[in-house]
């Protein structure tokens, strides 16, 4: 059996032929779905989708777990509902050209019996990273490509380390914000390793994209996690000079604003006391042009005991109408100026004022 | 200040996204006033037709969703009751029919029929049968998953009769949902499935739901969302993953089930919040990522979560004062004395209201109760705390919906350029809803005509915020498992 499963790697697979025209597949009786006499949401399947399916009814409730059940996995998980033209399949190269191989959304239960088979069979897992390589490029989306992805990088341990390291780089040059990819990425750091270069493709990601707050998102894992970067506070410094430039560069950017907040976590004092941090702030509302998110953390920082010095208050007095005096309250008058340039938060920033601690 | 010159990625896909809305936008302000009102109305009639046909039958290009069939009766049922509309008696009873052959035969509901049909010969010829009703000679043969399971519940609840309701198995629900609650605490999606933030929600929102939650359930998993609110204040699908609003909602809902929404760090997540509605007027998903429709009930459910239980909004907006009301950034409440197992939800079904103590209160505020009464949602205070604003934009949201989201010929979609799907025109709807009931005081008052943007006939059913279903078919179904006590399991 399992040179006849080589050769059906080998060779090219035409799908059209029907199971029950394959002399392998006479000894099984096919089990059509039970929908009801009268199903709702009932879905008019193609013949050959249908019928893949009835045959793995069969295998599953069998529990056969044997090569030709893994192929028939395949199979399914190849199968193209949504656009049903007459292909070969070559397998072993399946780039996104050949992007019609689209697999169903879902089928659990398929993939659930593939690593059944898979496990039983001692099957080679290389060869099915691979496979599952080709179909989550087009379905980069699918909860269970990814989670049975990382079951097979787990049963291979670090041997798969860096092929998952870049296999997930692979899908980010297409999707840079794929959540499930930077999950999966996130997973392969923390139980297969392979930290030393992640904050090098952070920082390369971000020279590509500085507005792509996944990228940001994983910048934070890498310091807070890594095992080679000593944890936040060591960090801290270098990173606060990276965001800051990042912010002067942009600063209608949100993702370098909130990455900075979360520099100080758990240690508000010296996000408080930090004189870089107030500074950014007071250059960006010196500018004059979007300073939403200077504004807003200005106003975190005076909520949590930061004592501004007679420049603030002049550049926030710059940023209110004349006509309005400015409320003496540093705190009020940001809220001011915020509900009326953020116009789509207006009525945050009033709950925000209303929510200020009156000054002693 | 240097600026970059170079369009990124992320600034060039938004910049089309922003031309197409203003488009739209733009085409609105141009055309007669009687347009204008065409344009901003619900089409009701046009969204039932598209509902209803795809509750019969679905074309080929639906074997994508296959394993997601109690999905799509969830956001068509739903979506239909939002519309104050009802099945038919014979459609429902197909709809229980259904699903009952999703149901496993261990708890829980499949994606699609679990059973088929066996004569002996093939019978005999399967050595093995995994599991076997010696009846009627049945093999299940699909997987129970927790978030199909959460659909069926829901549309069950949606259908609402009590046959419908009795269609469900709570005691095997219960050995169900105990199986996949990980030792961790958070929940798996199916067996030997992935852990997440959605796992968690769906398996708490349905035990709640049924009236099964006990400590078992719920013990624990507060510490998994926990871990997942992030830096940004917004909480992601895994520990270290990136905040998101679908996870936000569900971590959110969670943690008010189980009365642990003070461990959260409330400020911060409504600061990530609000800043997700876009000048396009929808909520994006994530930081710097595009509009979607879907996110109106994602992201917009979160301040109707805080409005109905929680107080940190629940005062009035100009309200301020010694010793109330203070604005914790850093220092959440503790975590509230009294377990939600000794309250509401407990699997006895015996508490009633009068029982639970006033849990969400901040220290010191003396004016705004807010019990977790979930029989009572969207009723916060006798203090007449009227015309309460949302914190976010709900015309603006309404807006975005009705123009960009609604496909006129029926079904509503993720932004202009998409078409239209079951997915979005549940949440599209579901967030219009709770754009609508957004001022309100108590469930009982109609919305405010100047919180419906459009013809008063785009008037939806309100909903219950935590767990997604019309708020009357909550009440019902509420009601329904409370008297009943929870087969043994």
């Amino acid at each position: 059996m399992d040179s006849d499963k080589e050769q059906l790697e080998q060779e090219t697979l035409p799908l059209s032929l029907s199971l029950s025209l394959r002399p392998e597949w006479s000894d099984v009786k096919p089990i059509p779905q039970d929908d009801g006499p009268n199903p709702v949401v009932e879905i008019a399947y193609k013949q050959d989708f249908r019928e893949t399916m009835d045959y793995f009814r069969a295998i599953y409730s069998a529990k056969e777990l044997s090569p030709r059940a893994l192929q028939l996995t395949r199979e399914a998980i190849l199968l193209n509902p949504g656009n049903y033209t007459i292909k070969t399949l070559k397998i072993g190269k399946c780039d996104s050209e050949n992007g019609e191989a689209v697999t169903p959304k879902t089928f659990m239960n398929v993939w659930h019996f593939r690593r059944q088979i898979l496990e039983a069979l001692d099957a080679n897992l290389l060869e099915e990273l691979d496979f599952v390589g080709c179909i989550a490029k087009d379905n980069s989306k699918n909860y269970q490509i990814w989670h049975h992805r990382r079951w097979v990088a787990q049963k291979l341990g670090t041997s798969a380390t860096s092929k998952e390291l870049d296999f997930t780089r692979k899908i980010l040059s297409l999707d840079a914000k794929n959540y499930h990819a930077w999950s999966h990425r996130q997973w392969v750091l923390q139980a297969l390793g392979g930290w030393e270069d992640e904050l090098d493709y952070c920082q390369q990601l971000l020279e590509e994209d500085i507005y792509n707050n996944s990228a940001w998102n994983q910048r934070y894992f890498v310091i807070t996690r890594s095992p080679f970067l000593g944890g936040l506070e060591a960090m801290r410094d270098s990173e606060v000079s990276y965001t800051v430039e990042a912010i002067m560069s942009n600063p209608d950017n949100e993702s370098p604003w909130r990455y900075l907040r979360g520099l100080y976590k758990n240690d508000t004092e010296s996000w408080i006391n930090d004189p870089k941090v107030s500074s950014v702030c007071l250059k960006v509302l010196n500018a004059k042009s979007n300073h939403v998110f200077a504004l807003s953390m200005l106003l975190d920082l005076l909520c949590h005991g930061f004592q501004p010095s007679q420049d603030f208050r002049e550049a926030i007095d710059a940023l209110t109408s004349d006509s309005a005096p400015i409320d003496s309250d540093l705190a009020k008058a940001i809220c001011d100026v915020l509900q009326r340039v953020d116009m789509m938060r207006a009525n945050y920033w009033i709950w925000r004022k209303s929510k200020l601690t009156p000054v002693a | 200040m240097e600026s970059s010159s170079r369009i990124t990625v992320t600034q060039r896909e938004q910049s089309m996204v922003m031309n197409d809305v203003k488009m739209m936008y733009e085409i609105y302000t141009s055309v007669p006033p009687k347009t204008q009102r065409l344009m901003m109305e619900l089409q009701r009639d046009n969204h039932m037709e598209y509902l209803l046909r795809g509750l019969q039958q679905l074309g080929p290009s639906f074997c994508v969703l296959d394993a997601n069939r109690p999905w799509i009766c969830y956001w068509i049922l739903h979506s239909i009751a939002l519309l104050g509309q009802s099945v038919d008696a014979a459609l429902e009873d197909r709809t229980i029919d259904f699903l009952s052959r999703c149901q496993g035969p261990d708890g829980g509901y499949a994606g699609g029929p679990g059973q088929a049909n066996f004569n002996c010969e093939t019978f005999f010829y399967f050595h093995a049968p995994q599991r076997c009703c010696s009846t009627a000679l049945f093999i299940f043969y699909q997987m129970p998953h927790l978030a199909t399971t959460y659909a069926a519940v829901n549309a069950l609840i949606t259908l609402g009769s009590d046959k419908s309701l009795l269609s469900i198995d709570r005691g095997k629900m219960y050995t169900f949902l105990k199986h996949m609650k990980d030792p961790s605490g958070a929940f798996r999606m199916h067996d030997e499935g992935e852990i997440d933030v959605r796992a968690c929600y769906t398996a708490i929102s349905v035990a709640s739901m049924l009236n099964i939650l006990d400590d078992d359930l719920v013990r624990n998993v507060g510490n998994y969302i926990l871990s997942c609110q992030t830096y940004e204040g917004g909480i992601a699908g895994e520990p270290g993953s990136e905040a998101h609003g679908g996870y936000t909602f569900c971590g959110l809902a969670t943690m008010i089930l189980i009365n642990e929404v003070n461990r959260l760090d409330l400020a911060a997540l409504i600061d990530w919040v609000v800043f997700r509605q876009g000048v396009e007027g929808g909520f994006q998903g994530r930081a710097n990522k595009l509009v979607d429709g879907c996110y109106s009930f994602w992201q917009g459910g979160v301040f109707a979560l805080l409005q109905r239980f929680h107080s940190i909004i629940g005062e009035r907006l100009t309200q301020s004062g010694p010793g109330e009301a203070e604005y914790h950034i850093d220092s959440p409440e503790p975590t509230p004395e009294s377990d939600i197992s000794e309250g509401k939800e407990s699997s006895d079904g015996t508490s009633s209201e009068g029982d639970e103590a006033c849990h969400f209160q901040p220290g010191g505020s003396q004016n705004a109760p807010c019990p977790v009464n979930f029989d009572n949602v969207g009723f916060v205070s006798s203090e007449g705390l009227a015309e309460r604003e949302p914190l976010f934009h709900s015309i603006a949201l309404q807006r975005y919906i009705l123009l960009c989201s609604q496909d006129p010929g029926g079904g509503l979609k993720d932004k202009p350029r998409k078409s239209r799907d079951y997915y979005h025109t549940c949440y599209c709807l579901s967030g219009l809803s709770v754009c609508q009931y957004s001022w309100l005081k108590d469930e009982d008052a109609s919305p405010l005509p100047r919180a419906v943007l459009g013809p008063h006939s785009n008037l939806l059913e309100p909903i219950h915020p935590i767990f997604n279903v019309v708020l009357d078919r909550y009440h019902e179904a509420h009601e329904f498992f409370s008297r009943s006590l929870r087969k043994s399991s």
